[in-house]
């Protein structure tokens, strides 16, 4: 048997000389292949057919079958992927160079009402069902979209040559973010696009730094690299059209020196539906769709809009959060929602928010019974953020791990009163902030020194998200960067697919 | 022979070449842009109370943010106001 997949059209497409509809003679049409017991169990009857009234056979595996007719080769299966053959055998009747009816698999009923030919196959059973047809064979059915599907790509090919590393040319190239990448073939790239009811080329976003349109084919080309499934693309376009919003501000930060990067926290029933990770270990390795989308947004604000370390990322030290940070919040088992919902997002729809957040800090409080308690150790600790003296300008987004969760639950606490009481212990008089106070020269301008008490955060700055193991004492606090419209301001989206 | 489909923008970024380092300021006008980090009005004063000492005009521009660019309108008027510009990025 060829192999499908070898050859030219696959990876030079001449979309004008194969995605064209190979026609059919008129009459009776039959594709079988000879991999296939219920096509060789019909060859009499092929036979009885081809003597009158007349038949065409295509052969999807073995020119050579059946033995004794005129058969036409379809090997390359362009006439079995342009006229949606799914099963083996196929029979159609063909008027005027157009299908008018098909049957498939063997029966003889069926097939003597369709011939109008009586007695056919007197020794074969009365019906047998189908095989698949190699046009639809999973391991097949990219390389022949790439080479038949009359490629709607029009991202430029780059041959690399057979006695070239692939995986050293992405690197050479600078399309990496230093970890090796998934090579974006066509054939992936059109799988991976099926994850989308989108057109390739619809535009998703304008991207800083270099404020360039991005395709929904660009963005699929970066799932392929980051590791993507299909399934997780409409995670990703969401994620890049989110980041890449003015009140967002991707370009502020690429050019910080702040360790900041796009945290993408995601919800809703499609999370788990594609398997994301909000139980166990969700900030952290081992959960592809966790560490793809992530990384796949910040590929594509690396190759498409240009945005690199060292050029307008400007960041003094970095973070490993930069490579890939995305988790789920289990919305399912949360005792007091997810954050998308108080972002404004109807419940039940899939959604995501982009924050500008460095990587996670570990709260750690395992004697704490009542909330009472607990939300001081919270406030001590998100006190810190960036500096204990800064206040107002940073956002940050409490993990909150279900064993913290269950002590508010268990008191009746909801989101709004846990939010309210952790900033009610975070207020502190100017005094104690001003710059200069504590022997300590930063801190808030002097015009705040006599202030009685000023907050943590601004109204909506800290953000509460519930995900994480059951065993386990802790939570994690992300973070933020400058917040609002001089920086940046989380950004909520329900997912388009 | 695998063919990769090219992940960048394709853009082929446009090269703009620097106007030459002027050998003097006689009779430019150089353009201080405060980029709104504290403490650089601080520097930019003094810079300008220097340029004026050399006898170099000067115009004082201000960024809403230092967190976004440039507003374009603002780079516009700079370039078309002043033939030398001084950034300060300090805190």
């Amino acid at each position: 048997m060829s192999d499908p997949t070898a050859g030219g059209p696959a990876t030079s497409p001449d979309s004008a000389a194969t995605s064209a509809t190979p026609a059919l003679p008129d009459g009776l049409v039959v594709v079988v292949k000879n991999d296939c017991e219920t096509c060789q169990t019909v060859v009499p009857v092929l036979a009885q057919l081809v003597s009158s009234p007349g038949l065409t056979v295509y052969s999807q595996d073995d020119p050579g079958f059946p033995a004794d007719m005129t058969v036409i080769d379809d090997t390359s299966l362009a006439v079995s992927w342009h006229h949606d053959i799914e099963t083996v055998p196929t029979l159609l009747r063909v008027e005027d160079g157009a299908e008018v009816e098909r049957t498939v698999g063997w029966s003889r009923d069926q097939w003597e009402s369709f011939t109008g030919v009586e007695g056919l196959g007197p020794d074969l059973p009365a019906m047998r069902p189908g095989c698949g047809s190699l046009s639809v064979d999973p391991d097949l059915v990219d390389a022949l979209r790439a080479r038949f599907g009359g490629s709607a790509l029009s991202s430029r090919r780059i041959d690399v040559a057979s006695a070239e590393d692939e995986m050293e040319m992405m690197f050479r190239r600078g399309w990496t973010d230093g970890l090796p990448v998934v090579p974006p073939t066509e054939e992936r790239v059109l799988a991976m696009l099926e994850g989308t009811s989108r057109q390739p080329s619809d535009i998703v976003a304008t991207v800083p730094p270099d404020l360039v349109e991005v395709t929904v084919e660009k963005v699929a080309i970066a799932a392929v690299m980051a590791g993507c499934q299909p399934e997780y693309l409409p995670w990703v376009l969401t994620a890049v059209e989110a980041a890449c919003t003015e009140e967002f501000n991707m370009h502020g930060l690429l050019a910080t020196t702040m360790p900041v990067g796009p945290v993408v926290v995601c919800s809703g029933p499609g999370t788990r539906a594609i398997g994301m990770n909000s139980g166990g270990n969700a900030l952290g390795q081992g959960n592809r769709a966790n560490l793809t989308i992530g990384r796949a947004l910040q590929l594509v604000v690396r190759n498409v809009g240009g945005g690199r370390p060292g050029e307008v990322d400007r960041a003094a030290h970095g973070s490993p959060a930069k490579i890939s940070f995305c988790f789920a919040e289990a919305d399912d088992t949360s005792p007091y929602g997810r954050l998308a919902t108080e972002h404004g997002i109807d419940d039940g729809v899939d959604a995501l928010t982009v924050f500008a957040g460095e990587a996670p800090h570990c709260m750690v409080d395992q004697l704490s019974r009542t909330p009472e308690s607990l939300v001081r150790s919270f406030a001590l600790k998100l006190q810190a953020i960036n500096h204990p003296k800064l206040i107002m300008m940073f956002d940050a987004i409490v993990v909150m791990g279900p064993e913290h969760a269950d002590v508010f639950a268990r008191a009746g606490w909801g989101r709004d009163q846990i939010i309210a009481a952790i900033s009610e212990h975070l207020n502190r008089p100017g005094s104690e902030l001003v710059r200069g106070a504590d022997g300590i020269d930063e801190g808030v301008p002097e015009a705040f020194a006599s202030a009685e008490s000023l907050p943590k955060f601004r109204p909506g700055g800290l953000m509460l998200t519930y995900a994480g193991g059951g065993a386990g004492l802790f939570s994690q606090i992300i973070g933020g960067w400058v917040n609002g419209a001089i920086g940046s301001k989380p950004t909520t989206l329900a997912v388009t697919y | 022979m695998t063919t990769l489909l090219d992940p960048t923008s394709e853009r082929a970024l446009v090269a703009r070449e620097r106007l030459a380092r002027p050998s003097t300021l006689d009779g430019l006008t150089v353009g201080l842009l405060d980029i709104s980090k504290p403490r650089g009005d601080i520097f930019l004063d003094r810079i300008e109370e220097r340029l004026v000492g050399i006898g170099a005009s000067v115009k004082r521009y201000k960024k809403p943010t230092f967190a976004k660019p440039a507003p374009v309108d603002l780079r516009h008027q700079i370039a078309t106001e002043c033939q030398v510009v001084i950034e300060a990025l300090a805190d």
